[in-house]
């Protein structure tokens, strides 16, 4: 048996692979075994089912007539994709998803700021900070809601006794209102770990050097945090992508407000339609694909994980 | 560094509109769960006549007692579940030499981004087919599924940091792998185990699309999907106290567990799942 010398993981990695002693292999059986529970789950829930998805979208298959499910190739694409429906799903979920991520980031740092930086107080702000992250979103939204209920909501009372969420714009600007209160300090909490990472002497040295707080923030604090924004964009984004909670709640989808996951849902439980359902799952996954991978090739984001993989 | 008055106001002043905008919301829902239906048709912000009366409707009503009580066994068991799969795959990744450890990773990150209405469909139409539809299993799997990801990254980063030394001492004393990873490390890990058990389960406490859509009756369904499904007390009462109320009691949990955990969320949300 070699003795490998006891240096860290790295030195490790670099061993050449042939001569595999009985301890390495031992080792490797050991990790195959430890994975393959979490593995086979990953793979039953999420890669079987997708695969099962594809199959279902090719197939004319709606559940109120079960006995005539027929292959019908790629009509299904084409019914969503020529559908103004799906147009308009997709629209409103862009807009949800760049409005409540920019808002987001914008607040997020600041409240980022207010966690790590407060001189009192922090441990309570910071618990605080985490109720919205951690309250039930369908609980909040039912808070959204009343609020904005003529006569019976106060912020409806604010602005003239108001109906906002019986027309377009406004319910989807107070969708996003929703979602912004809710996920900020996710966001606030991914940024955190980047604010941390910026060493505290030079921030010490720039103001020295008679930096404004703006120009350490835009020079110093953003450059070295990119990499930490980028990640959180991308779960951001992807996770604002597939709003579903909000919408349910705030206006069933009416008014034109429907999300991509409204409409899937839609399809499924109110038209019974699996084919149809399915095309349009897996027309969601592959946006939310390429929307992963512009973050990870096109920006460069260093995907979370890759150094533990080493 | 001395603080200045100026400083001091700034931060007060910041902690204060952090504080309202979070605080007033959730107020808001609280007041609204203490309002009588009367009460409910005015828009002012704290109640006219105070009552328990939706709480002691929800309370005993089984089309919220059972789901809570689903909402817990379903949160409890997946999360335990899938912190155990967790464990096991992540200190296969931190610690031991094997292939596809990239392979893992980067299908736990795909599975963390995975729009879950994608899997609704073929979910529904497969559970149907093997009777896990409406089932506890039926929700606990997917809970599991989803849960793993978060756990995975943030177990992976906590073992890192654990000396390895004493691992290596425990196999010099003749302990097998399995062990060391049992004897040694496990305790060791216990803190971040938590970390991620908390995660994992207010993912499962949160979960609503799967709630809804995979489940049917009381028999399976959880505190936010029955929330959805409310009805007032007879046909001509508005659901908007009972509501309200059921609101509170599922959120209570999660201001218990951020208070006592406060810490332990934060480390385990910056340092595991975004080592950028």
């Amino acid at each position: 048996m070699t003795v490998a010398p006891p240096g860290e993981a790295p030195a490790r990695h670099r061993r050449k692979k042939p001569p595999l002693s009985e301890g390495a292999r031992a080792e490797r059986k050991l990790g195959l075994l430890l994975c393959a529970p979490a593995v086979i789950v990953m793979i039953g829930v999420a890669a079987y089912p997708i695969c099962y998805a594809v199959y279902l979208s090719l197939q004319k298959y709606n559940l109120a007539f079960p006995n005539a499910v027929k292959f019908v190739g790629l009509s299904n694409y084409g019914a969503v994709l020529s559908s103004p429906y799906w147009w308009q799903a997709l629209k409103v979920t862009v807009i949800i998803t760049i409005f409540s991520v920019l808002f987001e980031l914008i607040f997020g740092m600041a409240l980022a700021e207010v966690m790590f930086r407060t001189i009192f107080g922090r441990g309570f702000m910071r618990t605080i900070a985490l109720i919205p992250y951690g309250i039930v979103t369908v609980a909040a939204a039912y808070g959204w809601l009343y609020a904005w209920t003529p006569n019976e909501g106060y912020l409806s009372a604010l602005f003239n006794n108001g109906a906002p969420l019986t027309s377009t714009v406004p319910s989807l600007a107070i969708i996003i209102l929703a979602e912004v209160w809710k996920t900020t300090p996710f966001m606030a909490l991914l940024l955190l770990s980047g604010l941390a990472q910026v060493p505290g002497d030079l921030e010490k040295a720039a103001r020295v050097d008679g930096a404004t707080w703006w120009q350490r923030f835009t020079r110093i604090t953003l450059p070295l945090m990119k990499p930490a924004i980028l990640v959180a964009l991308l779960f951001r984004s992807a996770d604002a992508f597939r709003i579903f909670d909000n919408i349910y709640v705030l206006t069933g989808g009416g008014h034109n407000t429907y999300s991509v996951s409204i409409l899937g849902y839609d399809n499924l439980f109110s038209a019974l339609n699996l084919g149809i359902g399915s095309a349009i799952s897996i027309l969601i996954f592959i946006c939310v694909a390429i929307m992963a991978g512009v973050f990870i090739w096109g920006f460069g984001v260093k995907a979370p994980g890759a150094d533990l993989a080493k | 560094m001395a603080t200045t008055t100026r400083q001091k106001a700034g931060w007060g002043a910041a902690n204060t509109v952090t504080f309202v905008v979070i605080a007033i919301p959730l107020l808001w829902i609280a007041s609204l769960s203490f309002k009588t239906p009367a009460a409910i048709a005015d828009p002012s912000f704290w109640p006219a006549q105070w009552t328990w009366g939706n709480y002691r409707g929800i309370l005993t009503n089984s089309t919220f007692v059972r789901p809570l009580f689903n909402s817990i066994g379903i949160g409890l068991i997946a999360t335990f579940i899938a912190v155990v799969f967790a464990s096991m795959a992540a200190y296969a990744v931190a610690r031991l030499t094997m292939p596809g450890k990239r392979l893992i990773v980067a299908g736990a990150l795909l599975i963390s981004i995975f729009p879950q209405i994608s899997l609704v469909t073929p979910l529904y139409s497969i559970e149907r087919s093997i009777g896990l539809f409406n089932t506890w299993p039926g929700l606990i799997i997917p809970y599991i599924a989803f849960g793993l990801p978060m756990a995975v990254y943030i177990l992976a980063a906590f073992f890192q940091q654990i000396p390895w030394q004493l691992e290596r001492a425990a196999k010099v004393d003749g302990a097998t792998p399995w062990q060391a990873f049992t004897k040694v490390i496990a305790p060791l890990a216990a803190p971040g185990m938590v970390t991620s058990a908390i995660l994992v389960f207010m993912f499962c406490w949160n979960e609503f699309l799967f709630a809804i859509s995979l489940t049917s009756t009381t028999s399976a369904r959880t505190a936010p999907a029955a929330l959805a499904f409310f009805s007032g007390g007879s046909q001509f009462t508005t659901p908007t106290g009972p509501i309200a109320a059921a609101a509170v009691v599922i959120t209570i949990p999660i201001i218990i567990f951020v208070s006592v955990f406060q810490r332990r969320i934060v480390s385990g949300l910056t340092s595991g799942a975004v080592k950028g």
